[in-house]
């Protein structure tokens, strides 16, 4: 009974040191009997077909030193460097020229009756603020970040090595902190506008009638019309992604991965690229491409006929509160 | 004309970390910065290997290629050596970097980056500094290459795992040891940073 009790113990603890599945662990033999290291050999082609990189057991404290090799480091490159390059430069490019074909062909849109002299709100000043935090830190980011990008190519054999690293060196502090400004502001535009940017039935009737680029007609629309809504929701959505991703990038380290600042960089780059091509056609329908346009944002009034040909719906709203307003006066 | 490469021989490489030492030691490489490092691939398993690496100085290396401000660049030896003059510290060489290799002291709060520090297979610095100055080594560290002598980590190895030199000649050495042994893990890194593998 005793030595029952006892082999079963050996069995056990056999089992539980893992003896019994010594035979995978053993040395595989070579052709002369001896053992072969190599037969146990790792190869990095095959560890780099198995996952995109190669990480281990690294002794310095230093844990995400442990990735050996990630070749997708080249991939990116290619990206920075071709696909980013030539993509943004097309993006770019192509935009101005079809807003100079826009400015030649169809010109500045007037106001068709002519200024009335009468003014109306259209903006009160924290909109205007929220507005032009967000529009002056753009374009800081704007241009600081179209520098990482071209700046080697466009301003360096200009200016020379020296000078153009201080322009940079300075970039990347202004670029990395006026980010929250942005940030702020844009989600300070996300939440005041959200209201008047909800698809509404007469957005159809606008789309309908081509919007605001037939100059015989007009047509209906509310306080924003659906090429605002446009600017604002893509404008939300592409201030989402690029927060997300800056911050991914202001911050390496904690919790993300080489690859995941890579993935960040190249969303940022895209949605940058894309963000700057959009702006630029607001800039544009903002400024020279629609007269009576930019006082809105500028003085945060606009002219009556203006209002009265753009946003018709709104101006008969906005009349109408101030004609409530004036028929029931504070007792 | 030579073409300076790493090779770590992973069957001879017993982790001892001596290159790191020597490195930090030899180049007085700022705090929390490793230039070389070991790192054990399936530790404790069947096949692990321990593998020492820095900066391969690539061929057509992706860091000096997406560089803002184009500092980094390799010398006519293929030695990929860098401009802290110029460095702004961005961090795009170390999103490139198939090795790991570029590393920022930290210099503000968060994450802000400063000047990039790397391996410069002990060949100074790719400033304006005069080679072997007090200025070069107090920027870059130690210029042995100067002197017409290879990078300290892989001169002491005690096993001569870690081979530098002339590319051909480090890969022909490999190659004699793979075929004397009749095995080997193959040059490690050597596909991605120079578009080729020894032939043993």
């Amino acid at each position: 009974m005793f030595v029952l009790v006892r082999n079963s113990l050996v069995i056990f603890a056999l089992l539980v040191l893992g003896v019994g599945e010594a035979p995978s662990l053993a040395q595989k033999l070579g052709t002369d009997g001896a053992p072969n290291p190599d037969a146990s050999v790792v190869n990095q082609r095959t560890l780099l077909e198995q996952a995109p990189r190669i990480e281990g057991r690294i002794d310095i404290p230093d844990v995400k030193a442990s990735v050996l090799i990630q070749p997708a480091g080249r991939t990116w490159d290619y990206f920075h460097e071709v696909l980013l390059h030539w993509g943004g430069a097309i993006m770019l490019l192509g935009t101005l020229a079809m807003l100079i074909v826009a400015y030649l062909v169809v010109g500045p849109l007037r106001i068709s009756a002519g200024r009335s002299g009468q003014k109306i709100i259209r903006f009160i000043a924290f909109e205007r603020f929220s507005h032009w935090l967000t529009a002056t830190s753009f374009v800081v980011l704007a241009l600081t970040g179209l520098n990482i990008t071209f700046g080697k190519i466009l301003l360096l054999p200009i200016v020379g090595p020296e000078t153009f690293s201080e322009i940079s060196q300075i970039a990347k502090y202004l670029h990395n902190f006026v980010s929250f400004a942005f940030m702020t502001g844009v989600a300070l535009i996300a939440v005041i506008f959200f209201r008047h940017n909800l698809p509404q039935r007469v957005d159809l009737e606008w789309i309908r009638q081509g919007g605001g680029f037939i100059k015989s007609k007009h047509a209906p629309a509310g306080r924003f019309n659906p090429g605002e809504k446009m600017v604002y929701w893509l404008s939300v959505a592409a201030g989402l992604f690029i927060s997300a991703s800056g911050l991914v990038l202001l911050f390496p380290f904690y919790g993300t991965t080489i690859a995941d600042m890579q993935i960040a960089h190249v969303v940022h780059a895209v949605i940058a690229m894309l963000f700057v091509a959009l702006i630029l056609a607001h800039i544009y329908i903002g400024t020279i491409g629609m007269e009576g346009a930019f006082e809105a944002m500028g003085t945060g009034k606009v002219d009556l006929n203006w209002a009265r040909e753009h946003h018709d719906r709104w101006l008969a709203e906005s009349l109408e509160d101030e004609r409530h307003s004036a028929a029931t006066p504070a007792e | 004309m030579s073409r300076m490469k790493f090779l770590c021989d992973a069957e001879r490489c017993i982790d001892c970390n001596a290159c790191v030492t020597a490195c930090k030691n030899e180049n007085e490489v700022p705090w929390g910065i490793n230039r070389r490092r070991v790192v054990t691939i399936n530790d404790g398993k069947p096949g692990e290997r321990s593998v020492s690496m820095a900066c391969m100085h690539c061929t057509d290396p992706p860091c000096a290629a997406v560089c803002p401000v184009q500092c980094i660049y390799p010398t006519e030896d293929g030695v990929v050596l860098h401009n802290k003059d110029l460095c702004i510290g961005c961090g795009y060489c170390f999103y490139a970097c198939p090795f790991g290799a570029p590393q920022y002291p930290q210099v503000g709060n968060f994450g802000t980056r400063g000047k990039m520090d790397k391996c410069t297979y002990c060949a100074g610095g790719g400033g304006t500094e005069e080679p072997g100055s007090a200025a070069e080594y107090a920027k870059y560290g130690s210029n042995r290459f100067a002197e017409g002598k290879l990078p300290l980590c892989a001169e002491m190895c005690s096993t001569k795992s870690l081979l530098a030199g002339d590319g051909d000649i480090i890969a022909q050495l490999y190659g004699e040891r793979v075929r004397t042994r009749g095995y080997g893990s193959g040059a490690w890194g050597w596909e991605t940073a120079y578009h080729e593998d020894t032939k043993p």
